[in-house]
């Protein structure tokens, strides 16, 4: 058996301590009729040479966006990720510790956290982060019960035109302890929340009111006006964010939002199938003892000496068990680790550059596709993303495309099928000038034929 | 020692990575609403500051390279560097997943594979690697219950009932479900006593939850009894699979009676931890379970494999995508090198290790329960404590200036002073022999020097860490000065 230190002796001699000729008295506990009479049916062992050409072989029947061109977004984007990421996150100092718990053991994943938690303060504009949730879906989750929990209130309200996963975790979230989710429409010319409808819907029942900037459609939400609205009738607004554009775009402090959520991806993960991802969670100092999830403090040793250990952790479910705050306990601690060093190689420059080549070349594309049957479908303001009309249905261009070696999408048809016809389009800094006109190309020669 | 952190490195004009000049400006590009003002004040240096601010900060970290880490039920073993080079093949890691199917059908592939390996190693029907978590597989495995009880028409249980040992997830993904925690005592002999249910159970009860073996390393006996008793009153047997690695091989969940089990990745199939992440926590289930599996599921159309997100008893998503993919890379990568007879040899050592390790230190700590333990062991301070003044944290602390990682302390809750050791099975014999040593010089330094313990740890970077104050006045970010 691989990764097995025993020798033969060593285990004779640990059976012989314990006075036992074989193992299997060890496992006397479980009953006869419980004992596996066959083994799993699992293929046989394998060498770490053939395990690792097998694998090679099934990856090798995926096209990945080192074959593909990657203009696909929603949510995860072919991001540049410097080399200093991966060297730090793949450090087994890091990768292979448990949660800090010890606080004597673990100063370097507590600092590294402590600073994570800073850079997430300062992109988004909010006073405390925590130390990371599952994925931004989730995040919207936990921020939407935090709400209800904070407002004594049942019902929330959700942009219609925000992440399609975050909606449906949330609703998977909230359905079993009596929340409402409620969808408020977008305004069909601009692919804005529509903000007369929102108001309507306000009500004192209401905890919360969630947007995303910019929304899963990719155009920019009036973020200032949806918060004041939410605020008026007594409710929290959480905003949704794509943090490289926090490079450019106001932070959510600016606006006033109570509760700020996001998926970190971008911020120097792989895009990994969909997996691990990074919630960023951020949220008002009022909210600090019902926030979700692990936070580092700094404190003190017992010489005095500046250290770092989890706080408030009387939130939490080993401490409070059915009255955590959260039943959160394994995190995304090394893609949170990722995701600052990412943030502390970009720089702030370097962050606004990023976001700013990404929506320049989004905006090429937007240009350029206007003669080839592509049409954009909403007329508002946008960054990076946004939403084209196919001739035909969507779906199959997406899979012409990517028999063409380009990734385009996700089409939209699943999660709205009034726009069956429509994909996301997205561009980032990876993409060049020649590959923006080779997606056109592309799709000018598709409707010829 | 102490490090700076990164914004206290940070100088204006610092770079670490070059990007390419932007050639529009955000007020082309964005109406100038929505631009912010300033720009985070993201520590700006470069790339030899950013690589030794880590490196230096690594120094500090205890992990399991280079520590022993028997820190009950976290199942810290070794983490094989194969799985992380296959992990990092781009043909994974760089996968998009709105990729139409018939482009990842390699990865499907795997999914697939690991989906049927799960469901033979539980004995459970169907499985889902949504959940990407141990806490988000209870939750998610609990939100499958409450759709199956609705769809009955059975909408009226309120109530879980969960052992006094049970992991602090347990109640808190109760409590998200909407449902009440009823506190079931466990037994003088440590196990969940049928007669105790009995009292507990009614047809308001929607399910229990049971680790098995439960946190103090014990394989609850009775659980077939349990199971009938569970089902006879119309609720769910939810097995906390936290602890799978006493099991590989030798038994399995569904062979229990339990109806739904969740499996910790970054346990038993050694992922590694990551500081506290990302794990993955899928479930499996039984098949009247199947039509409430998070969607999308994985089904095979036409020779070719594909998502069907038509599934309208689902509970709905639980992770934005197909939750952690590249835990799950991993995961296939350990459950194939190992094979079936590999998982058994696995379970084998490990339950050997944590008696070997008890066997030796039964007379150092209390022994709470009698008898063989399996993958881990639970001791006690408690006699240790009444005589020195020396608790189960002291000792703990002291283990550090060993090198040695403290065990899980004061857990489960049922033992006074409790020390929760899991050696794994990737531990060798001289290792739990020092460990063993260390364990025993401690206990005699605690009668003999007990400063030396209450004053551990001596030799980290910092000593013990005020953790009252750190809650009572949070400072919770980097601030100027």
């Amino acid at each position: 058996m691989p990764w097995a230190p025993h020798s033969e002796r060593d285990r004779r001699e640990m059976l012989q301590a314990l006075g036992v000729d074989a193992v299997d008295a060890l496992f006397a506990g479980i009953p006869e009729s419980l004992r596996a009479t066959a083994m799993p049916d699992l293929p046989a062992p394998i060498t770490e040479m053939e395990l690792r050409d097998e694998a090679r072989r099934l990856a090798a029947c995926n096209r990945s966006l080192d074959e593909l061109v990657c203009f696909a977004g929603g949510g995860i984007y072919d991001r540049f990720i410097p080399a200093i990421v991966g060297s730090v996150t793949s450090r087994p100092e890091f990768a292979t510790c448990y949660t800090p718990y010890q606080p004597e053991a673990s100063q370097g994943t507590l600092q590294a956290m402590f600073e994570y938690q800073t850079m997430i303060c300062e992109l988004t504009g909010m006073p405390i982060a925590n130390a990371s949730l599952y994925d931004g879906a989730t995040a919207m989750g936990e921020a939407v019960l935090m709400a209800a929990d904070a407002t004594s209130r049942t019902r929330a309200l959700m942009a219609g035109a925000l992440s399609p996963a975050a909606r449906q975790v949330t609703r998977t979230y909230c359905e079993a302890t009596g929340i409402e989710v409620v969808e408020v429409p977008w305004d069909d010319a601009s692919g804005q929340t529509d903000l007369a409808a929102l108001e309507e819907m306000l009500g004192d029942d209401v905890a919360c009111v969630a947007v995303q900037q910019p929304n899963y459609f990719g155009a920019l939400e009036e973020m200032a006006e949806a918060a004041s609205l939410a605020h008026e009738a007594g409710a929290l607004f959480i905003a949704m964010v794509e943090p490289i554009s926090l490079g450019v775009l106001a932070p959510p402090g600016e606006y006033d939002a109570d509760l700020v959520v996001g998926e970190g991806q971008p911020l120097g993960l792989a895009p990994g199938f969909g997996g691990p991802l990074l919630g960023l969670f951020a949220c008002r100092e009022e909210h600090l003892r019902r926030m979700p999830g692990r936070v580092v403090g700094r404190s003190v040793d017992a010489e005095g000496k500046l250290a770092y250990c989890l706080t408030l952790q009387t939130r939490e479910q080993h401490i409070r068990r059915g009255r955590a705050t959260s039943n959160i306990c394994t995190n995304q601690g090394l893609c949170a680790l990722a995701a600052a060093v990412y943030l502390a190689a970009m720089g702030p420059e370097g962050l606004r550059e990023v976001a700013l080549l990404g929506a320049g070349r989004a905006h090429e594309l937007h240009e350029l596709l206007t003669d080839t049957g592509l049409q954009p479908r909403f007329g508002g303001a946008f960054l990076n993303e946004f939403v084209v009309r196919v001739p035909g249905d969507a779906q199959e261009l997406v899979r012409e495309l990517c028999g063409r070696g380009r990734l385009v999408g996700p089409a939209l048809g699943r999660d709205y099928p009034e726009l069956s016809d429509c994909l996301l389009l997205a561009a980032t800094e990876r993409r060049t000038r020649d590959e923006i006109e080779g997606l056109v190309e592309a799709v000018r020669r598709m409707s010829d034929v | 020692m102490s490090e700076p952190t990164l914004f206290d490195l940070s100088q204006p004009g610092k770079r670490c990575t070059r990007m390419p000049r932007p050639e529009r400006a955000a007020e082309e590009l964005v109406p100038t609403r929505h631009l912010r003002a300033e720009a985070p004040a993201l520590p700006e240096v470069s790339e030899p500051e950013i690589a030794r601010h880590y490196a230096r900060l690594a120094a500090w970290n205890f992990n399991v390279d280079r520590n022993f880490y028997p820190l009950g039920s976290c199942t810290m073993k070794y983490n094989p560097r194969a799985h992380e080079a296959i992990a990092a093949d781009p043909g994974w890691a760089r996968l998009h997943p709105a990729t139409p199917d018939e482009c990842v059908q390699g990865a499907l592939e795997l999914i697939a594979e690991l989906e049927t390996w799960l469901a033979a190693i539980l004995g459970m029907d169907a499985v889902s690697l949504q959940p990407p978590a141990g806490a988000a597989g209870e939750f998610t495995s609990l939100r499958v219950f409450r759709a199956w009880h609705d769809a009955r028409g059975d909408a009226a249980r309120t109530r879980v009932i969960v052992p006094d040992t049970a992991h602090g997830t347990n109640p808190a993904s109760v409590a998200r479900c909407g449902w009440e925690v009823t506190v079931l005592p466990s037994g003088e002999d440590g196990r969940v006593s049928p007669e105790a249910l009995a009292d507990a159970l009614g047809d308001d009860v929607a399910a229990l939850m049971l680790t098995n073996p439960n946190t103090l390393g014990l394989f609850e006996t009775r659980v077939l009894e349990i199971a009938e008793m569970v089902h006879d009153a119309g609720a769910l047997m939810y097995c906390d699979g936290a602890n799978l690695n006493a099991l590989l091989g030798h038994a399995r969940p569904g062979d229990m009676g339990f109806d739904a089990v969740q499996v910790n990745l970054h346990k038993t199939f050694s992922t590694p931890h990551g500081g506290g992440g990302p794990g993955a926590g899928p479930i499996g289930v039984v098949a009247k379970l199947e039509p409430f599996l998070p969607a999308p599921r994985l089904v095979e159309r036409e020779g070719a494999l594909g998502w069907d997100w038509d599934r309208p008893q689902s509970i709905g998503k639980v992770q934005a995508w197909f939750g952690n993919f590249l835990i799950a890379v991993r995961a296939w990568a350990y459950i194939r090198a190992m094979g079936a007879e590999g998982l058994r040899r696995v379970t084998e050592d490990a339950v050997l290790a944590a008696n070997y390790v008890r066997g030796a230190l039964r007379d150092t700590l209390d022994l709470p329960y009698p008898g063989a333990c399996m993958h881990e062991c639970v001791l006690s301070a408690k006699t240790l404590a009444g005589e020195t003044g020396v608790r189960a944290a002291d000792i703990a602390k002291r283990l550090l200036d060993y090198d040695i990682h403290p065990p899980t302390m004061y857990f489960p809750l049922v033992v006074d002073e409790a020390l929760m050791i899991e050696p794994t099975e990737t531990e060798s014999k001289a290792t739990l022999d020092r460990f063993i040593a260390v364990m025993r010089e401690i206990a005699r330094d605690a009668a003999e020097h007990p400063e030396l313990l209450h004053d551990a740890p001596h030799s980290t970077p910092v000593r013990r860490v005020d953790e009252v104050t750190a809650a009572r006045k949070p400072v919770l970010r980097w601030r100027e000065g």
